[in-house]
């Protein structure tokens, strides 16, 4: 039992981190229907920063900011520079994914330009060997329980934004019917371009609390971005609640089949997942179906 | 071409009705007016200033309002939020402010939504979720939030289609209702001819894509022209 327990608590840490991953997907993709294949890109991008700036004897809290805040920049760079006049041609949507495609590949290129590929240990204020009691001899790194408040705090904020204000509001018209949002007055453009920061801002929060258990290398986010993706399409691709429960139910499943199974199985699971959802239940667990108007 | 040399003016507070068979350019017109489309040639003023190459939400902005022949609501949310949405253009602008007057700000607005919730009887639908009211209430809040935005040129595509017998008529008073009490200029695109006329000040008859006549509503009615494209089309 305290056996299964554990396995439970280990998953729902990393899996407050796949939510986190997973909601930067979402919150693309319900409001322009792009896969951001970037996504973990630029988490790297904004990580390495931060790791640059840690390893120059910044704090964490002179580091941690202008990282996020360079994640969400160049995610709105991307926008406004490649998306936006793809889409004045008439770029179709298959075109504007396999541009974000491009967006990954020039970021993993500069990444290993400037950082080198040599893997390297990333150093956290969190340790990963002090350790609390939770119950009987289950027990929490100091590192996965700022994971699991680090996701709670994200997804908290980011649905008091998406609810409760007024640009939360504009966002929810701009991705639910844009046309017309637009003739109410909302400038649906500045909308997205934050709706892209923001999902950034997540994905690089995720990657700085990845990184001192993964090692970071320039292809380091490419299995959690691939988790997410797999979180994002079991909560459902457009629900946003979807991505937390599908990014905590793959990382407590990930952890119970790497405990009981094998550990080989772990990464496996995400793209069965993936499979089994888009068969069984496409519009996935908290997703509400797409009608297309004909 | 979808609109060819079509050459109109409202004059301010008169209600216009533009009437025409179907594929006769008339929402494309409506579209051409909001910034959907662009012309290719041409130009459109409003209040002496052109409109003609801005985006749909900086037409907007300069007061140009309209409803769509198929509703564009948004379906998942209430029809206060879909209100609210109405009135982005009128929340302050200036960053710092709703930090200090949110609240204020927020009430002012919400008090304008309730007027206008009272006006068009939508009380009972105030937190339903638009997608599950009927039809002709969902008809009522895209009026509404096009009335939220305080327009001065109102654009109506298609008010009354759709809608029962005695929606219409209640729909028909509530136009001319909307002229006096919100001080605003009225374009409106109408299938019935009968209510059309009885709405406008002045009409506009196009057919296929080009002006076919325009005057009081008498005078397009009788207009053998626009006699034969009904007549033509039905």
């Amino acid at each position: 039992m305290s056996q299964f327990l554990q396995y439970a608590v280990s998953g729902l840490s990393i899996g407050a981190l796949y939510s986190l991953v997973a909601l930067g997907l979402v919150l693309i993709y319900r409001s322009t229907r792009i896969l951001n294949f970037g996504h973990g890109d630029i988490a790297t991008v904004g990580t390495f920063f931060a790791f640059t700036l840690l390893s120059h004897n910044y704090s964490w809290q002179m580091a941690f900011p202008p990282a996020l805040i360079l994640g969400a920049v160049l995610a709105m760079i991307f926008y406004f520079v490649i998306l936006i006049p793809a889409q004045r041609r008439n770029a179709t949507q298959l075109g504007q994914i396999i541009l974000t495609v491009g967006l990954s590949l020039i970021l993993q290129g500069l990444v290993a330009y400037f950082w080198g590929t040599e893997p390297q240990s990333f150093p956290f204020p969190l340790s990963d060997t002090k350790t609390w009691k939770v119950y009987k001899d289950v027990v929490i790194s100091e590192l996965s329980l700022g994971a699991l408040a680090i996701g709670l705090v994200g997804s908290l904020i980011l649905f008091f934004l998406v609810q409760k204000t007024r640009l939360g509001l504009a966002m929810r018209a701009v991705s639910e019917n844009l046309p017309a949002a637009q003739t109410l007055g909302i400038p649906t453009r500045r909308v997205l371009s934050l709706s892209w920061g923001l999902a950034a801002f997540l994905g690089v929060l995720a990657g700085i609390f990845l990184a001192p258990a993964l090692l970071l290398d320039p292809f380091f986010m490419l299995e959690p971005f691939l988790k997410g993706f797999a979180a994002a399409v079991l909560g459902g691709l457009n629900s946003l609640p979807g991505a937390i429960a599908g990014g905590l139910i793959l990382g407590v499943a990930e952890s119970l089949a790497g405990g009981y199974v094998t550990v080989a199985f772990k990464n496996t699971l995400a793209f069965i997942v993936i499979i089994v959802v888009l068969l069984i239940r496409p519009e996935g667990l908290l997703g509400k179906e797409f009608i297309e108007r004909v | 071409m979808a609109l060819n040399r079509v050459n109109l003016s409202v004059t301010e507070k008169s209600i216009m009705g533009i009437i025409g068979p179907n594929g006769s350019g008339k929402t494309t017109l409506f579209n051409c007016l909001t910034g959907i489309y662009h012309p290719d040639r041409g130009d459109i003023l409003f209040e002496g200033k052109s409109v003609r190459n801005l985006s749909p939400d900086r037409i907007a902005a300069r007061g140009i309002a309209r409803t769509f022949q198929n509703l564009r609501l948004f379906m998942n949310m209430s029809t206060l939020d879909n209100l609210l949405l109405g009135r982005h253009l009128r929340f302050n602008k200036n960053p710092l402010y709703p930090l200090f007057r949110i609240r204020k700000e927020e009430i002012r607005h919400r008090e304008w939504v309730e007027g206008i919730i009272d006006f068009l009887d939508l009380q009972a639908y105030r937190n339903s979720r638009v997608a599950d009211c009927p039809y002709g209430v969902q008809k009522r809040i895209e009026l509404g939030r096009a009335l939220a935005l305080e327009p001065r040129l109102l654009l109506l595509d298609e008010p009354i289609s759709g809608l029962t017998s005695e929606e219409k008529e209640e729909s028909a008073y509530l136009i001319t209702e909307i002229r006096g009490r919100f001080e605003v200029t009225i374009l409106l695109v109408e299938h019935d001819l009968r209510i059309a006329s009885r709405l406008s000040d002045t009409m506009t008859a196009l057919y296929y894509g080009q002006k076919l006549a325009e005057g009081s509503p008498d005078e397009v009615k009788r207009n053998p022209e626009v006699i034969r494209a009904y007549l033509g089309d039905d």
